[in-house]
Parts: structure tokens; sequence; C-alpha cells
């Protein structure tokens, strides 16, 4: 079987726009793709793309051009732009396609995100007596892992700190000011343990990736960034999502878990052979929590990692090079891809101010989402 | 007519425990009562003492659906726990009767109720669960 590669990435900047719709910002990253590529709209034989709340993603043919084009639209939460990725994948792998695209793209409105009872199987009461905030989630589920794992609250501030430091050094990123671990820590509690500057921010922006086969990839002539896998997972029984009203008390694994180990199998290598890993931040906890959970370190031992700088840009294994979602907000559709997109850069080579040092060759990214699922990528080049 | 529960089949009708469900297939027990009937879920009374399993503190007025005092100026932080039921499930509630920053992980509480509005008059009070520690053990 022939390896698929990514031969093009196009990223609209991240963060708030005002005057351009979510969709308008696909337009956007999608023609980027296809520059960075050298190709048409018309080379395109397919696309997977998604937005959570900007319209339908198959909508961006009047604007790209009417080719008939096979458009197939994915909704998967936080996890949209990696299902749309390994969709993309698939469709290469089995022969049927040599040249297509993934794209992901959102525009939120400010603040937590709304949500209602009843699209979650929820009574209404649950959402009345003020139980409907995935703040409330993260912050329970953080505030058990660091006492189980003895970590201070400390972690999480040195999480948001890394994380800004990068996003300063990101042209593609939101917030781009260093913000120092004193004025993190004593920020106002959103959801104890986790403060403002440990939560990201609903936003808006938008990724699209050129996927090709191996033969066309060549052809292309361009960088060859291999996509090694790509791997989408649900929860396993005993996991504790999001808008919970119970939790079983038999404690089980995370779909983040499940992903990984079938990533690492399919793509034959181990957590040791990654030179750089994009994890999903949508607060500090989930970084620490996901660096265990992808099998990067043990649990409990992120406190040591972080004060020793291990995960920094310069560190033996960079996480979050560019500020993560912390840094550059979170649009759902476009997550997953933007941690693609910055491998990427860096295994081509070409992050800048922020470049991994030592030539990177094998890099990692994981998103997770409501209501547990995750999906992991491994690129190569 | 007095302060009302929240919903129906939230608590037993005593208000001494919550109405949990039990999976006749596979013995799960979890919460709240489906709303929808179902052949294999049977109604459960869950324990009304457990142990503080996680928590945090709800520090901001929520959005709709929230439907309790939401005035910024006023707003009172609340905190929202996981208890742990032995042998059942662990539910997900408010505590009540101990300040945000005295709660503990692992801490005993037991089952009450209290009005979502604690300013609404008599018959307009919705009742809600939450947990309190559990007072003078003998």
């Amino acid at each position: 079987m022939s390896d698929v590669c990514i031969v093009g990435a196009g990223i609209h900047p991240f963060g708030r726009t005002e005057g351009r719709d979510g969709m308008d910002q696909g337009i956007f990253a999608v023609k980027q793709a296809l520059a960075d590529t050298g190709i048409a709209w018309e080379d395109v034989e397919f696309a997977f793309g998604g937005s959570a709340a900007s319209g339908n993603a198959d909508n961006m043919v009047s604007q790209l051009g009417l080719t008939g084009i096979q458009f197939i639209n994915v909704s998967n939460g936080c996890a949209t732009g990696g299902s749309a990725l390994n969709a993309a994948a698939s469709a290469i792998k089995s022969g049927e396609y040599e040249l297509g695209m993934a794209v992901g793209f959102d525009k939120h409105p400010r603040g937590a995100f709304n949500a209602d009872p009843a699209s979650y199987g929820l009574p209404n009461w649950y959402g009345e007596a003020g139980y409907m905030l995935t703040t409330q989630f993260f912050g329970a589920k953080i505030m058990r892992y660091l006492h189980e794992h003895g970590l201070s609250r400390e972690t999480l501030g040195r999480i948001s700190e890394k994380a800004f430091r990068n996003g300063a050094k990101t042209d593609h990123a939101w917030r781009r000011s260093e913000v120092d671990l004193e004025t993190i820590m004593n920020a106002p509690m959103i959801s104890d343990p986790l403060n403002k500057y440990m939560f990201c921010s609903p936003a808006e922006g938008a990724v699209a990736l050129i996927l090709a086969s191996e033969k066309k990839a060549k052809e292309l002539g361009g960088p060859m960034i291999r996509l090694k896998t790509s791997v989408m997972r649900t929860r396993p029984p005993g996991s504790f999502e999001v808008f919970a009203a119970s939790i079983d008390n038999e404690r089980g694994g995370t779909a983040t878990e499940l992903a990984s180990k079938a990533a690492f199998e399919q793509a034959g290598v181990g957590p040791d052979d990654i030179d750089i890993a994009q994890l999903q931040d949508t607060e500090a906890g989930a970084e620490i929590m996901h660096m265990a959970e992808n099998g990067f370190c043990g649990h409990g031992d992120q406190e040591q990692w972080l004060i020793e700088g291990r995960s920094e840009i310069n560190g033996e294994l960079p996480i979050n090079t560019d500020g993560g979602c912390l840094a550059c907000g979170e649009p759902i559709g476009a997550s997953g891809l933007r941690q693609v997109y910055e491998n990427v850069v860096q295994l081509r080579g070409t992050a800048g101010e922020r470049q991994v040092p030592g030539d990177p060759k094998t890099a990692y990214t994981q998103v997770y989402g409501a209501p547990g699922v995750s999906a992991v990528t491994i690129l190569q080049k | 007519m007095s302060a009302q529960p929240i919903a129906e089949n939230l608590f037993t009708e005593d208000m001494r425990a919550l109405v949990g469900a039990r999976n006749k297939d596979t013995g799960q027990i979890f919460f709240p009562l489906p709303l929808t009937p179902n052949d294999h879920i049977e109604p459960i009374a869950l324990a009304s003492r457990g142990t503080v399993w996680t928590y945090t503190v709800q520090r901001f007025p929520p959005k709709t659906p929230y439907a309790g005092p939401a005035d910024p100026q006023n707003f009172k932080p609340y905190v929202v726990a996981y208890v742990d039921l032995p042998g059942q499930t662990m539910v997900e509630s408010r505590l009540t009767g101990v300040e945000p920053d005295d709660v503990k992980i692992g801490m005993e509480v037991e089952l009450t109720a209290i009005p979502l509005d604690p300013d609404a008059p008599d018959a307009e009070q919705k009742l809600i669960h939450a947990f309190q520690p559990v007072q003078g053990e003998s």
C-alpha cells in the first residue's frame, strides 16, 4: 500500500477577524494550500471538510469553482478536522483517488460554548441547576488528576506560560505576547483549579491540507511529508467525559489512549521516536493528562518535565510549538488540522523563530473532544 | 404550596434519596433516571451518603439554560462535585454547607435539598439536590 503524503498546507490566522465569516476563512486557507502545492482547484479530485458553527463545508464549491468534485461534510465535534483528514487519507489509500483535500474552519461567538441539555440526552433540570458548562468538567477532571498524581497547581501555570511563550513566536497564533508564571497563577479563577489564563477561548480560523498518493506527490516534486497514520477512536467504558450527571465508580481508559496505541502500532514507531508533538490543550490540564495518555511520560512525571523544560521548543520533546489552543484559540472545525499544519511546517524546517532544532523527522498530533473522541496522526519525512 | 423539586423522578417520594437507574442486563447504575422508559432500566434509590471524589467551583454566573440567580453583582460561586456512592455510581452534585476553599477530596457528605434561588418566593421555589458535610458523626 502506498503512503499518503501531505503536499500542501494553508492556514487562515486564528483569533478574531472582523468582517470575514468562517467559510471565507476556509476559502482563504484552501487558496493558500493550493498555491503551496502548486496546483489549481480543478486538480483536486475530492474533499472532506467540516465546521461546527459556520455552515456546510461543501458550500465552498460555489466560491472555489463548480468542478463537480466529491465533497463530503464531516461533523465530529472537536475531532472534525482529524476525522476529515482520516477520511481523506483513506480515500487515497483505497486507490480510488490520487489528490484530495481536508479542510476545517469555524467562527464562534465570544465566551464559553453554550450547550443545550436535550441535545446531550439530559433532562432540562441539568441545565437549569447550573451543570451545563464545559468549564466545570475540565476543572473537576484535572482537580482529580492533580490529586491522584501529586501534581501542584503550578504545573497548570507552567503549561500556560509555555503556550504563550510559543504563541508569541507564531504568526498564525491569536495570543502573541508572553505572560509570566506569577501573573498566570494570580489570575481570576474560572473553574477551580483552572483560571482565565488556563483555558483556551472559542475563536476563529481555518486550515486546509492537500493530500496525495506517493506517486502523485513525487510528480508534484515538493517536500515529501508522509502521513504514516491517522487514527480516530471513541471512548471506552469508564471514561470521564463532559456533561456526565454520573460516572462509573470503576474507572476505565480514555479514547486518547486507544487512538494513541493504535497509531503507534500502525506507524511502527513508539513514543521515543517522536521528535515533536501537538497535543490537545483545551485547557492547561488537558496537555498534562495527554502527555501521559499518549505515552510520552508517566502519570505524575509532568511537573518535573515542565520544570526541566523538556517540552520546550529546544527540549527533548517539544510540545505545542505554536502555542496550541491556549495561544491560538479553538475554532472547533479547524483545531485538529492546525496541529497537523504546524507539524508540516516544522518538518519542512520553515517554522522560523519557533523552529524545532535538530531537523525533526517524526511528528505527532492528538486532538480530543466531546463526548470522548480522539484523533491521532503521525507524520514522517 | 411549598417548595417543589425541580423535576419529577429526581428525588424519591420522601426526598431522602436520589433516584438512579439500574441496567438490568449489565448491573450498571447511573443517574438520573432516563426520561424515556426502557425495559432494560429500572429505578433505584441511590445511597444518601458518600465521599467527594472530585470537585470544581463555578466562579461566574452561567448563561441560559441556567435558571438560578445570575446577577453578576451578587453571584455566589457554587461547588460542583462528583460524590462517590460506594458500589453504585458517582453522582454530579452541588455541595452545600461548606465554603469552596474548604472542600477536600475524600470528605464525607450526605444528601440534602436546597432551593435553586434562595430569594425566590416560597411558592415558586424549586429544590435541587446537593450534598453537605456529614455533621456530628456518632
